[in-house]
């Protein structure tokens, strides 16, 4: 035991070295760029005087001029740009963090950006997804996407993937470009863009959002880690919040979108150290920025490990959605937990309203959703509450009179989209309701189907 | 001992929504206490609901990162991690939104 506990001992020691090597490493790579730029400058100057004033980096007088406040940087310079005007990089996700992405790209002046999204423009993004506009609305996010890029820059060479990321054409997509950027919203998406760039050899810069906080780190970029180093095993679906369930604060993935433009710039330019091995976490309700080191590079890792046989045929092969237990697609799921017995839809509702029967409506919606809208006369009961309050459900249906036909008054139980309404019918039924019953798709389907000025969100 | 417990991602939720703990945290006999103990500990006395989307067995679920003073706790020895007094102990849920 004692030996081996040495061995692990060592090995640490070694890899503390390691890390402080290579740290010292880049240090010195900074330092020779910053002297290669410095001596570009020099020779440049003495060039211009020798060649008309047509310098050896090959940019454009236009060029120049797009370009001069990148150019005057010292440690960005006309080396830094010319490589970017060589570079490429593919943007998955068209949203609240690809929209801030795309622009500074897309300003910047890279040769070649990739647009991938299979999604149309929506109202409610517009709060956060600051690259798309009204009139744009109902149209594919690449398209619009595409055409406010090249506003901005219309030198800029733009390719439309019209469709979703899927092991199918990833790869095929993925290699023609240098960068990655994992601008998505859902898990089994963030493991096959990971396990596409890995088996590419691409780097990946990756950031999320969701309500107010983000993250931000680079993956698989010159040995450090990739995503599957940090996360081997997918969370449970109940983790894996969604913007269009918990809600974001617009600017906090702007931020994050940003960040990721800034890295991706960085890398193709080979300027300044990018966020591998590191995570940057932003807590924006107490303005606060962490940025914490993480493990490196894992030699058991399934899919970049010592050990890992993980090819494109098996990247191919890999069930992302069976892996994660969630779909791709971002359709919301539609449970179906109850029999037809117990669930009316929104217009059979709407007529035992006219009918003037006597029932009571449980809204079973988080408080803070119940305040944007609600149907009238509901009673807020959160979903998490209804054990803790079924004396005032009680109440509630003792207070009504009973129906003409002499039945005792009907309980009805609603939500957003009709998912935790049968959850929570399911508990009242445990608890003695025996007769209560849900609307079939929520406070949406009467949106939908009674009423189209009830607002939806 | 002293600790800074933070909760980050969403896991507050799990208690209370608070994110900041400042606890003090019996270590028994020993003055030092490793990881795996204040996981439990947490589980006992700071997290209120659904204990399963915090702890998975003797660790955190799959997804939860743990920093211990800013650093991965895999480099520091995951559950045997030996904290020590004013230690910060950050627990984040990763994020997939966007």
């Amino acid at each position: 035991m004692a030996s081996s506990d040495g061995a692990v001992d060592d090995a640490s020691r070694i890899r503390r070295e390691i890390e402080a090597l290579k740290n010292e490493r880049s240090d010195i790579d900074r330092q020779i760029s910053d002297l290669e730029t410095q001596l570009r400058g020099l020779q440049s100057k003495t060039e211009v005087v020798h060649n008309d004033g047509l310098a050896a980096h090959g940019l454009s007088p236009d060029l120049i001029y797009r370009h001069s406040r990148h150019l005057m940087l010292p440690s960005f310079g006309v080396q830094g740009q010319s490589k970017l005007s060589k570079s490429s990089v593919l943007v998955v996700g068209a949203g609240g963090l690809g929209s801030p992405a795309l622009l500074y790209l897309a300003a910047c002046g890279l040769g070649k950006i990739g647009i991938v999204d299979h999604d149309v423009v929506e109202l409610n993004n517009l709060h956060r997804q600051v690259i798309h506009s009204e009139e744009y609305i109902g149209s594919p996010k690449v398209e619009s996407a595409a055409a406010a890029c090249l506003k901005i820059n219309s030198t800029v060479l733009i390719t439309k993937h019209q469709e979703a990321l899927r092991t199918t054409n990833a790869l095929d997509i993925v290699s023609k470009y240098d960068i990655v950027i994992d601008a998505t919203d859902n898990a089994p998406s963030r493991y096959l863009i990971n396990d596409c760039c890995v088996v590419l050899g691409k780097p990946l810069v990756s950031g999320a959002a969701i309500g107010m906080e983000g993250q931000l780190t680079v993956y698989n970029y010159k040995g450090g880690p990739c995503y599957r180093c940090l996360f081997p095993l997918p969370p449970p679906t109940t983790a894996c919040q969604r913007c269009s369930d918990s809600g974001v604060l617009g600017v906090v993935p702007g931020i994050i979108g940003c960040l990721q433009a800034l890295e991706a710039i960085k890398i193709a330019s080979s300027v300044g150290e990018p966020l591998s091995g590191r995570m940057l976490l932003l807590d924006s309700l107490s303005t606060k920025i962490r940025i914490v080191k993480i493990r490196g590079r894992s030699s058991q890792c399934e899919v970049c490990g010592e050990n890992s046989f993980f090819t494109p045929q098996h990247f191919k092969g890999f069930d992302y959605e069976k892996f994660t237990q969630t779909p791709l697609s971002v359709a919301p799921v539609k449970l179906s937990l109850l029999t037809p017995d117990f669930r009316i839809t929104a217009k059979e509702y709407k007529q035992r309203i006219v009918q003037g029967e006597a029932h009571v409506l449980v809204d079973v919606r988080p408080e803070h959703h119940f305040k944007i809208v609600s149907l009238p006369n509901a009673l807020n009961i959160p979903l998490t509450m209804i054990e803790q309050r079924v004396g005032d459900i009680s109440s509630a249906l003792k207070e009504k009179q009973p129906n003409s036909s002499g039945s005792s008054p009907h309980l009805y139980v609603v939500c957003r989209r009709g998912n935790d309404s049968q959850r929570a019918v399911q508990l009242l039924h445990k608890l003695g309701f025996v007769a209560a019953r849900d609307i079939i798709g929520g406070i949406e389907s009467w949106a939908r189907e009674v009423d189209p000025k009830f607002p939806t969100y | 001992m002293q600790l800074t417990l933070e909760f980050g991602g969403g896991l507050e939720l799990l208690c209370d929504s608070v994110k900041v703990h400042d606890v003090k945290v019996d270590g028994g006999d020993e003055k030092k206490m490793s990881m795996k103990n204040l996981l439990h500990w947490v589980r006992t006395n700071l997290i209120k609901e659904r204990p399963e989307m915090f702890m998975k067995g003797d660790t955190v679920r799959p997804g939860i990162l743990v920093l211990v003073n800013d650093c991965d706790w895999e480099l520091s020895g995951q559950l045997e991690t030996v904290l020590e007094d004013k230690d910060v102990i950050v627990f984040i849920s990763t994020l997939h939104g966007g």
